[in-house]
């Protein structure tokens, strides 16, 4: 056991001895996974990088709409006045150079989020009328559904079942705006859970995203209030010297809901994604080290890495359950009648 | 050991750094102590009726995930530290 020890000692200090330079830049890496871009990398090939350009569509204030591959705005070259910002402000977005200041002009390019999201949608619409396809060839009272319609059945009747309890009768018409959204948040997270194209791209945890969803909620919520509803936000039944306080703590409460839904689903995605980013640079942070040392942290971090995307798995349900089990609870304190 | 963090905040760096890295941890700490509360009663309350397993999981999962959101807030506050 002891030479052991100092054999692994030994291997440890030789390993200093044959430090590479080249240190990674981490933040970079995770960065640039998590966050959006104009092109989508996905691999590198013999040094060369393969990437899809994607289109930016542009409109600014002086020359009109432009719209162009995010080819032309490679390595920092400048297209039709457009650049991509390399530092702050606006760092990694189309700027264009008005008067020697930076100025953004209607951005409404095909980013990779917005690429992502096109292709998710697509894909959720084929799942779910390839689901609809089998009821409407078989007779769902004579027998239970094979394939595709058994695997989205259970599910559709979770959300349905969640609907009918937390909203009361008239749930069938909230059923569906829920449906979506617990369908939606799903395919996505685990999407942005597999690491190569199509999947990969952080959508769910981008804080635009969520919040539409939130967004979604807090209308569906607030233009179907019934008056009682309403009745306890601005004249509850309090004691006197409380009602003119309530009204402003109701509102607030009504205001937060929404954004506490926006920042845990945002915050759920983009903290797993970071991690498990962060664990699998370790590998590459450790090359410097020699090789005792990456060999030992490729082991440790494989095996965390591993484990942390079934966590992952585990979180993306969980993260579109809780989104959605929420909003049915909402929708239902704000259809109370009495 | 005090020299240190005054030259510290004398050179005005990192007290940002170590007030987020402190802040994430206290969020973290907070979120243990919270789920683990949680836990611990869901599965005293599974011992006493097994039965009602399954109504426990749900509402365990549910309290879970509040929790997480608060302490994600802190994370998102301490995150924004480091980055702005």
């Amino acid at each position: 056991m002891k030479r052991l020890l100092l054999i692994l000692l030994g291997l440890f200090a030789g390993a200093a001895l044959f430090a590479q330079e080249e240190d990674v830049p981490i933040a970079d890496v995770i960065f640039e996974h998590v966050g959006d871009a104009y092109e989508w990398h996905i691999t590198t090939w013999k040094d060369h990088p393969v990437a899809i350009h994607l289109p930016v569509i542009v409109r600014s204030r002086t020359s009109g709409w432009h719209a162009f591959s995010s080819k032309r705005l490679e390595h920092g070259a400048v297209h039709e006045g457009f650049l991509i910002a390399p530092d702050d402000p606006y760092e990694g977005k189309v700027v264009e150079i008005v008067d020697g200041e930076r100025v953004r002009p209607l951005d409404i390019s095909i980013t990779k989020n917005v690429l992502s999201l096109m292709m998710s949608a697509v894909l959720l619409a084929v799942i779910v009328l390839l689901t609809a396809r089998w009821y409407r060839r078989h007779d769902a009272l004579e027998e239970a559904p094979k394939g595709l319609a058994a695997a989205v059945e259970p599910l559709v009747m979770m959300v349905h079942n969640m609907a009918k309890e937390n909203i009361g009768e008239d749930y069938r018409r909230y059923s569906p705006f829920l449906c979506t959204a617990f369908f939606f948040i799903l395919l996505n997270n685990f999407m942005g859970i597999i690491p190569f194209f199509p999947g990969g791209a952080n959508l769910t945890g981008n804080i635009a995203v969520t919040m539409v969803l939130a967004l979604c909620t807090f209308f569906t919520v607030n233009l179907f209030g019934t008056k009682h509803y309403y009745k306890d936000i601005f004249w509850p039944d309090v004691p006197g010297f409380l009602k003119p306080i309530m009204p402003v703590i109701e509102v607030f409460s009504a205001l937060v809901k929404p954004i506490s839904l926006t920042i845990r689903l945002f915050a759920n995605m983009l903290a797993g994604h970071i991690m498990i980013l962060c664990i699998v640079c370790i590998i590459f942070a450790m090359a410097k080290y020699g090789p005792a040392m990456t060999g030992s942290m490729t082991f440790v971090s494989v095996l965390f890495g591993l484990f942390l995307d079934l966590l992952e798995c585990l979180v993306a349900f969980i993260q579109a359950y809780v989104f959605t089990m929420l909003s049915s609870i909402y929708i239902g304190l704000s259809r109370a009648k009495e | 050991m005090v020299l240190a963090v005054i030259l510290q905040a004398v050179a005005g760096a990192a007290f940002g750094k170590v007030g987020a890295a402190l802040g994430a941890a206290v969020a973290a700490i907070a979120a243990a102590i919270g789920i683990g509360k949680i836990g611990s009663s869901t599965m005293e309350g599974i011992a006493r009726q097994p039965e009602s397993a399954g109504n426990m999981r749900t509402s365990m999962i549910i309290a879970a995930g509040m929790i997480e959101g608060a302490a994600l807030f802190a994370i998102i506050v301490c995150f924004l530290t480091l980055i702005l």
